[in-house]
């Protein structure tokens, strides 16, 4: 008899939706149906059934070809590749739990690496807005059940986060917003007319990369001053419609995205973005989100900041303190300097999401990959691990985009002999202090570790 | 917990859970546990010349969660500045790195702690639907024993019922949380306050309404006193009042201390309290405004020592540059309006909410320097020092890392006088303080009462912390200080207190002349309510799932037994 | 012969195509035909010459990669160019990140051009081929 598992985390976007419904054949190897979620956390869930999952190591021969190997020799390689470089880079986390996370800053800690996630890609920009301002934010059921005035800025979530509107911003009947959609008004700051804008009571289709002059068109008016006919190809009596809009709120949400962090200004444009949500507090009640891209994409921000102090771009090479500075410590920048001697991507595709140039530089030395499937950055790998699917066949702590910790669990029992991302790490550490003929030092998390086995079927 | 024998020999022993002052003798260990004595093989541990004292246990501090690496996170900054402790500990020597000085890494809380003789520590403040992230960085804490304090006076299930009458539907909701959360009690910060900050707004007095829910904090308050009695918890409520912070705020702080007038403690644990009210310095000040705010430490503890069924911790200010955190988001959000520094604020849905904005607490700045004088005024105002305990709210109103300098503090005049002497406005700070005039210098003993049998009474863990006595937990402190010959420069006082000659925790040598030499078997402790289960509680609670006024799965909320590796689980029955 | 040449601004973000197609695999035919449009303004389109679902040329201060050019399936002004994000789009994305590590992922110009009969290449030959281990599609 196949079973339905009820209340499954989806290990898609930062929306970490937790309402799935998962068929799974009796002996629990296989997926037959998911119910409630996006189409793409269906394809997600439905792609661990292929028959084609990697399921051991594969190393790369003089050839080019790849070989597959045992766990114990990628293992070995690993260790021995990481300590022998200067400073190996660790990247990516984009699809790996906080167990995972806190295993491999272990390594990275041994090895004297950068520790860096996608952030470092994505809402990086934001963590430096953050530093310099702060962030007046809240959890996704405050939105819900409070805000009666929305804005999208620079984000897509019809697109990205396919399921946020439905179940937290725009359209879910929530307790002081009974009426759903009917009771908020929407706004939507996006150079293109996207399937958010058009769901949109108001749609500003700003000039592309124009952002911060925006932002701060909207604090002029708010703090009652003029500004120009015109800001970044919006009329000034649209942005003032719109500043009463947010400030006649009763609770007033900002969404924004990677149109503001991809883009000219970077960090500046979060950063005004922050000051706007703190300049409406004084009027009324205001929060800001990041549309934090991977279901737990926040997880190495917060793993690695209890662990070390930072969230991302963390040089450990100095072996006595983290080091932390964007656009020294981080991934891109340190390829395209040819600072680093190793590169370990996790959970991640680098090979595909980082632009190509920083991927021919990482290239000219070894390039580790850890990840459940075949990607970019495993086929140019001189060694591929592959490991269980977070989410799918292996349990573990995710934080959604506002930072709530959701335990998820796995639905389906792991492939035979794979590991998960934290044993992986674990037994590379082991190896590690072999090597140097250390002690491993487990903390609690280790010493008396009840991994979560029978957590599968409720 | 280590096995084998171990004997302290010829300290001077301070164990104020057997009135023992400074006599010299010797603590006996067996199997983690103290015992009367012990074989001629027992290893010895020479504490001759040196004060012996049980393992501290700090009562408020905020040291995991999601505030808390909220504030690491936002301040790159507080990386600079982690001074001394920035040392060579990597991994090759054995520990894992270290980093922060007001908000530190686990890592380095774990060996801070440890470094100054502390075996447990309650963490203050503990948002319900984010607790696994709270046992997350819990577990992920070297040595010291943790619990953590859910917070519940902005809960909109605790605001409904109590606003029905409902104690002991309150009371079911309590248990059912505890067990959900792995919690220790009942921590009230801003009681209506922060529920009204959703809406941006705050209750300032005990008798504003909280907006929606027509309840007042005075309501709240003793709705939670019952609630917390009628189950007979451990641990009092915990009260993080309202208004704190703001000149003239005492008598509220009085008001608010009235309300536990007339409870007795009814619990098996042996606490005798049934409010503990945290962080006292912030609440109690005089003043109209800012120019002629002052202390009222003398008014609030006059009242503090008449009343035996309360007790408090001081919430010292150490003139630090800090991170101040709280569940109390308004007041985040004023003290944001008036330093201008960055602000974070974390709303979390049906529960409760938290602000984070640095702080520098200037002895240049006269208001500073009174709130320094009115912490220190606490604690030599008190008559009771086993209901006097030392905190600084880490981070509040400094680092955990700065209790000696405290300590050094309210045993030396001199020291404060020398502080004094430091400050710009010195004489406009005595004007509006009392510390100027006080001589009085607490004692060894009265230090071990505020940091050990004390503490550990008030959260009902009198049996196996903060003593000395055969059967109590193996946790033993050695500081360098001779009881006989106190020094006169009172700033080796400090530096005893903060790096201990020996730590010795569950039986296991932890610290050997002031630096780790283990990991130690840390454990998270928690309490576990038994009662009949109340169907109409049980219902709400999963309404509020099902409805989703809640954003995640009933299935996904309790905190899940692996992520609290070790629990030492405390069981508490209550009969139907 | 066309020689026309048009110069866009390009942004490069997500879509729930390009979103669903990865979760099947980057090497499903999906991913390619998620990832390797050029959506732009018809009227631009006109200007370059370029007829609608042929395909062109994208060049950017750091490269260059062939797609297929279309109109825009959310409304995209004149001026403005987009690649779903992805291993095309990252053929040219520049890497400077103004000391941020972010890269520009949008907001970079372009000059795109009427390529009919050039070839798109697979997410594996660029990828491979960047880095020298392409041999014909053999893993």
């Amino acid at each position: 008899m196949p079973k339905l598992i009820k209340g499954v985390g989806c290990p898609y976007c930062g929306s970490s939706c937790d309402d799935i419904e998962v068929l799974v054949s009796d002996d629990e190897t296989k997926i037959l149906e998911v119910h409630n979620a996006c189409i793409i956390g269906t394809n997600l869930f439905h792609h661990a059934n292929d028959p084609t999952r990697p399921r051991l190591p594969r190393r790369r021969q003089p050839d080019g070809s790849m070989k597959e190997i045992p766990y114990d020799e990628a293992i070995d390689y690993m260790a021995k590749t990481m300590l022998a470089a200067k400073k190996p880079l660790v990247y990516g986390f984009g699809s790996t739990n906080c167990e995972g996370m806190s295993a491999v800053a272990r390594i990275a800690e041994k090895s004297g690496a950068v520790l860096d996630n996608c952030a470092t890609i994505c809402h990086g920009p934001s963590f430096l807005a953050i530093f310099d301002n702060g962030y007046p934010s809240c959890t996704l059921g405050e939105a819900k059940n409070r805000a009666d005035v929305v804005v999208f800025w620079g984000c897509n979530p019809m697109h990205a986060h396919p399921r946020h509107t439905s179940r937290y911003s725009i359209f879910p009947r929530g307790y002081f917003t009974q009426k759903g959609q009917m009771q908020r008004t929407v706004l939507c700051v996006d150079p293109r007319e996207t399937d958010t804008a058009k769901l949109a009571d108001h749609h500003l289709m700003l000039d592309q990369g124009h952002d911060y002059e925006l932002f701060d068109a909207f604090r002029t008016v708010l703090r009652g001053f003029e500004i120009p006919d015109v800001v970044a190809g919006i009329p000034k009596e649209t942005i003032k419609k719109s500043v009463e809009i947010m400030k006649n709120a009763k609770f007033c949400m900002i969404f924004f995205g990677m149109g503001c962090t991809h883009t000219d200004g970077r960090n500046h444009n979060i950063d005004a973005a922050i000051s706007l949500t703190r300049d409406l507090n004084t009027h009324t009640k205001a929060s800001i989100m990041a549309m934090r891209g991977h279901y737990n994409i926040a997880g190495p921000g917060q793993v690695w900041a209890w662990q070390f102090g930072f969230p991302y771009c963390i040089d450990l090479s100095k072996g006595t303190h983290a080091h932390m500075n964007p656009g020294e410590t981080s991934s891109v920048d340190l390829a395209m300097r040819d600072e680093v001697d190793c590169f370990v991507n996790v959970g991640a595709d680098a090979g595909a999401h980082f632009p190509i140039q920083p991927v021919q530089h990482l290239k000219k030395h070894p390039f580790i990959t850890v990840d459940p499937n075949f990607n970019m950055a495993s086929e140019i790998s001189d060694l591929h691990i592959p490991v269980r699917i977070a989410g799918v066949d292996e349990p573990g702590v995710v934080y959604r985009m506002d930072n709530v910790p959701i335990q998820f669990r796995a639905v389906i029992k792991g492939l035979p002999g794979v590991p998960s991302d934290e044993e992986l790490f674990n037994k590379v550490y082991e190896r590690m202090c072999e090597l140097t003929k250390t002690e491993p030092i487990w903390l609690a998390a280790k010493e008396d570790r009840r991994y979560p086995e029978s957590e599968a079927v409720i | 917990m280590a096995s084998g024998e171990m004997i302290v020999k010829g300290g001077f022993i301070i164990d104020p859970t057997r009135k023992i002052d400074g006599d010299v003798g010797d603590v006996a260990i067996k199997d983690g546990k103290i015992v009367d004595k012990v074989s001629s093989s027992a290893k010895v541990i020479d504490a001759k010349g040196k004060i012996v004292m049980a393992g501290a246990v700090d009562v408020h501090s905020h040291v995991a969660g999601p505030k808390v690496n909220a504030g690491r996170l936002m301040r790159p900054e507080d990386k600079f500045i982690s001074g001394v402790f920035r040392s060579g500990m990597a991994q090759k020597n054995g520990y894992r790195m270290e980093s922060g000085f007001s908000i530190p890494s686990v890592f380095k809380t774990g060996y801070d702690y440890a470094r100054m003789g502390y075996t447990f520590v309650m963490e203050a403040a503990m948002p319900p639907l984010l607790a696994p992230h709270t046992h997350e960085e819990i577990h992920d804490t070297p040595i010291i024993d943790e619990a953590a304090l859910p917070v519940f006076a902005n809960n909109w299930f605790v605001m409904e019922y109590l606003r029905k009458g409902e104690v002991e539907n309150t009371a079911s909701y309590i248990a059912w949380l505890l067990k959900a959360t792995k919690g220790y009690g009942v921590k009230l910060v801003n009681p209506g306050g922060t529920a009204a900050w959703a809406w941006g707004l705050n209750c300032l007095s005990l008798n504003d309404p909280v907006p929606y829910f027509e309840i007042t904090p005075a309501e709240i308050i003793k709705g939670l006193i019952e609630a917390n009695e009628y189950l007979g918890l451990p641990h009092s409520v915990h009260l993080h009042q309202n208004n704190l912070g703001n000149p003239g705020n005492y008598p509220d702080t009085i008001a608010a201390l009235k309300i536990a007038e007339g409870f007795k403690a009814r619990n098996k644990f042996g606490r005798e309290q049934v409010m503990h009210s945290t962080h006292l310095q912030f609440h109690s000040y005089g003043g109209e405004g800012w120019k002629d705010f002052c202390s009222k430490a003398k008014e609030v503890m006059d009242y503090v020592n008449k009343q035996k069924n309360i007790t408090i911790d001081l919430g010292c200010v150490t003139l630090d540059e800090t991170t101040t955190m709280t569940a109390d988001g308004p007041f985040e959000h004023h003290l944001h309006s008036l330093n201008h520094l960055k602000w974070t604020n974390v709303d979390v849905e049906m529960e409760t909410a938290a602000g984070i904005v640095p702080y520098i607490y200037d002895k240049n700045v006269t208001p500073n320097a009174v709130q320094w004088a009115t912490g220190l005024e606490l604690a030599l105002f008190a008559k009771d020092m086993n209901r006097t305990f030392i905190t600084t709210d880490h981070p509040n109103a400094g680092p955990f890392t700065r209790y000696p300098r405290v300590i050094k503090w309210l045993m030396s005049k001199k020291a404060r006088e020398a502080t004094i002497a430091t400050m710009k406005n010195s004489d406009k700070m005595i004007g509006l303080t009392n510390i100027h005039t006080m001589d009085r210098e607490l004692t060894l003993f009265e230090i071990a009462q505020m940091t050990r049998s004390g503490p550990a009474k008030c959260l009902g863990l009198g049996n196996v912390y903060g003593g000395l006595a055969p059967g109590m937990n193996a946790d033993v402190g050695i500081f360098d200080l001779n009881y006989k010959n106190l020094p006169s420069d009172a700033e080796k006082i400090e530096t005893a207190f903060q790096r201990a000659a020996c730590f010795i925790k569950g039986g296991e040598v932890i610290v050997r002349d002031g630096e780790v030499v283990s990991h130690g078997h840390k454990k998270t402790v928690w309490v576990k309510v038994k009662m009949p289960e109340n169907p109409q509680v049980t219902r709400d609670v999963s309404q509020a799932f099902t409805q989703g006024t809640y954003t995640v799965d009933i299935r996904n909320y309790p905190v899940r037994e692996y992520l609290a590796p070790h629990q030492s689980v405390i069981d508490v029955n209550v009969e139907a | 012969m066309n020689m026309a040449k048009i110069h866009l601004n390009m942004i490069t973000q997500r879509s729930i195509e390009e979103g669903a197609a990865m979760e099947q695999g980057k090497t499903n035919p999906n991913y390619f035909i998620a990832c390797t449009v050029c959506e732009m303004n018809p009227e631009d389109m006109k200007k370059a010459g370029i007829w609608k679902n042929t395909n062109v040329k994208v060049t950017s201060e750091c490269g260059t990669v062939i797609v297929k050019a279309i109109e825009p399936t959310q409304y995209c002004p004149p001026g403005l160019a987009h690649i779903r994000q992805g291993v095309w789009a990252n053929q040219v994305v520049p890497p400077r990140t103004q000391s941020t590590g972010t890269p520009q992922y949008s907001g970079f110009p372009v000059t795109i051009e009427s390529a009919p009969s050039e070839r798109i290449k697979t997410a594996l030959e660029l990828v491979q081929g960047a880095v020298g281990l392409w041999q014909g599609g053999k893993i």
